[in-house]
């Protein structure tokens, strides 16, 4: 919610009572809430803090490039270790999760909030909100061995009719543990968000719009095309990107099914691929003083890439609510 | 022209809703006719039907196109069919509104696919290794690819954990959302809002990086379940923040206004009349952020590490928690042990789903009665 209406609410409504004469309970009160606000401004800074300076000795041990060597050995000597693997891994999956999960989510929110009865409606949020609830270990779980058996006939045809496209061209003939089938995955794991987010996107559209498109003779889809996308337009990227911010984080489940090959590959339905948070996971265990400082650096490039995203998701959301939420 | 023709013209000319127009003059044909054709109402199943004909006659019959399923040469024949019949009978515009109809319904059904798939794989796969003893042995001294040993000790492990972090992440997350609804103005109260939203987006194994840096590396404290649940709170903080804002945001500014007309000090109207107005909906959401937290794997590896015994004390030793349970079994690849981290998915998702039916439970039954 932008703090413009914030304010409004709080300011306009709630009474501020001022002057010295109020109760020393209720200063103590005032304080205490004041308290619980700034912890969380303190978290946020201590995790930035806690990882730069963990990252450093990593950062000046390190005999090559951070960004471009494609290898990982921060505990060797001399240590020798690059994220640009790893970053190219987490957004390459990442990005596959949102081609395939963005049509789907605005697609289902699209069906319950214009297509579905009330009832349908209700049950179907409830669901989908359902699978938002369904832990990271499962989807790594099911993924690994149950819908990858699935995905592998997908890859095959893919890479056998569309092989001349580099992206799906398969040289090694194997087709599991795939960055398709992680992506696949995420796509899963981030519909829900993309989806409730547009839903209340698609639930802000002023009834008279929709209404009035209607009683001009539009068909339901070209009420969708002309009054509520250019209406919600903003909301959607927004929700793709808070989805993408999670596809970014998502460790366990990428861990699970990433065959953990430490090169850049561009084909999708190849054994291969990394990203930033399965390699701390997998890593973190076998790691040395530098390694542990090593993987706290990708950390820190992983914290900074969603804060990126999500920052810039939020700016989206409060811009638009300022220029078109009068209406 | 009687006005029962130009009623029915006119909701000819402009179609409703639906994209459906009552058909009253369906028998004619030419240039009398006043109404646009259309489809009948059951096109969309015939069309259907044939899709399935043809899939079923490629499954059958082993032709295909360019190698594809029979399931999606079904699914590309209905969308052809319908999409060309619409076409020829109706126009332009709406084999475009039935197109986008029928690949928007199929978007909703794809979308619960997965849901309805995980869920019945994890019950039966779950079900065939659950039993009495699976609930409440340990997996100390148990071999690794025998079968045997249960989960009690990682259930142990995650209601301390997750109840911790609701213990520090509650007080937090409602004072600091009442301090946004109640008090909020100004520089701090519009960064606190920002990082709010900032921290709703950290993710999870940053969390757990940051605890095993501060906490076990900087402070010097062990591994423990408390450690895994500080990192827990991190991630739930937020959550409570935003849904507990929301819960108090609702509660009508009358109630506020009255008591204080009344001379009431500000934290007795917060304490007394606000936050009682909203507890079922403060409840749900933070129901609903410990059953998200619950099945946090990624953070609990770096900070508790895994456990094969019960350790009742969260605040020393390495703790176990299910979904740790999980990760430990399948890294052991058996057999026996995958059977056992199915079993221990079933035990992780039923604690989920009742956290999360009991706020939705609550949220029904104890909704404000609408005015």
């Amino acid at each position: 919610m932008s703090t413009a209406v914030k304010e409004r609410q709080a300011g306009g409504g709630a009474p501020q009572i001022g002057g010295a004469s109020i109760h020393p309970a209720d200063r103590n009160f005032r304080w205490l809430v004041i308290a619980a606000g700034v912890t969380v401004l303190v978290i946020m800074a201590a995790i930035a803090v806690f990882l730069v300076v963990k990252s450093i000795p990593a950062i000046t041990t390190n005999s090559t490039s951070m960004w471009a060597t494609e290898q990982w050995a921060p505990d060797s000597d001399p240590p020798s270790w690059g994220i640009a693997v790893l970053i190219f891994g987490t957004l390459w999956t990442a990005v596959i999760a949102m081609i395939i999960a963005m049509p789907i989510g605005v697609g289902t929110a699209l069906f319950i909030s214009f297509y579905a009865s009330p009832r349908l409606s209700t049950a179907l949020g409830f669901v989908v909100d359902l699978l938002a609830a369904v832990p990271s270990i499962i989807f790594g779980l099911w993924g690994l061995y149950f819908f990858m058996p699935q995905i592998v006939p997908l890859s095959q045809w893919l890479a056998t009719y569309f092989g001349w496209i580099p992206i799906f061209e398969n040289s090694q003939d194997l087709y599991t543990k795939s960055i398709l089938i992680a992506g696949l995955v995420l796509a899963i794991m981030v519909l829900p968000t993309v989806s409730a987010i547009s839903r209340e996107v698609f639930l802000q559209v002023p009834k008279g719009h929709v209404e009035s498109s209607l009683a001009l003779g539009a068909t339901r889809w070209e009420m969708i095309r002309m009054a509520v996308l250019p209406f919600s337009r903003g909301g959607v990227v927004s929700a793709a990107m808070l989805g993408l911010g999670r596809a970014l984080g998502e460790t366990i489940a990428v861990a699970l099914i990433l065959s953990a090959v430490f090169e850049i590959n561009w084909q999708i339905t190849e054994p291969g691929g990394n990203s930033i948070a399965a390699n701390i996971a997998l890593k973190w265990g076998e790691a040395g003083i530098n390694g542990r400082s090593a993987l706290i650096a990708t950390g820190l490039v992983l914290f900074a890439i969603t804060l990126a995203v999500n920052m810039t998701a939020r700016w989206i959301v409060d811009r638009r609510k300022e220029f078109s939420g009068a209406n | 022209m009687s006005l029962d023709t130009v009623v029915n013209n006119a909701s000819g000319g402009g179609p409703g809703p639906s994209g459906r127009r009552p058909a009253g003059d369906e028998g004619k044909r030419g240039p009398s006719r006043l109404s646009a054709r259309v489809l009948p109402p059951w096109a969309a199943a015939a069309a259907g039907s044939a899709g399935l004909g043809l899939g079923l006659a490629s499954w059958a019959s082993g032709i295909t196109v360019i190698g594809l399923a029979p399931a999606v040469i079904a699914a590309l024949s209905f969308f052809t069919i319908y999409t060309i019949w619409t076409l020829s009978v109706e126009g332009r515009r709406h084999a475009v509104d039935r197109l986008a109809t029928a690949l928007i319904y199929a978007a909703a059904v794809a979308a619960l696919v997965p849901l309805v798939w995980i869920l019945v794989t994890v019950l039966l796969r779950g079900l065939s290794v659950m039993s009495w003893s699976f609930l409440t042995e340990t997996m100390r001294n148990v071999d690794p690819r025998k079968a045997g040993g249960g989960v009690f000790h990682a259930v142990i492990g995650t209601l301390e954990q997750v109840g911790i972090a609701a213990l520090i992440s509650v007080p937090i997350g409602v004072l600091t959302a009442i301090y946004l609804v109640e008090y909020g103005k100004g520089r701090l109260a519009k960064s606190i809002n920002f990082f709010v939203d900032v921290m709703t987006g950290i993710p999870s194994i940053v969390a757990g990086m940051f605890i095993f840096t501060f906490w076990i590396l900087t402070l010097g404290f062990p591994t423990s379940g408390f450690a895994g649940a500080l990192a827990l709170s991190i991630l739930m903080i937020p959550v409570v923040v935003r849904s507990s804002e929301e819960m108090l945001r609702i509660v009508p500014n009358e109630l506020r206004e009255g008591a204080l007309a009344l001379g009431v000090p500000k934290y007795t109207v917060i304490a007394r009349i606000v936050v009682p107005t909203a507890i079922s909906g403060l409840l749900t959401g933070v129901m609903l952020a410990v059953a998200r937290v619950t099945g946090e794997t990624a953070p609990l590896l770096l900070t508790t590490f895994l456990a094969q015994d019960t350790n009742w004390n969260p605040f020393s030793d390495p703790q176990a928690s299910l979904p740790t349970f999980i990760w430990d079994q399948i890294s052991r690849g058996t057999e026996p042990a995958l059977n056992r981290a199915w079993g221990g998915a079933l035990v992780l998702i039923t604690i989920v789903l009742i956290f999360y039916a009991g706020a939705r439970l609550l949220a029904v039954r104890y909704a404000p009665k609408s005015r």
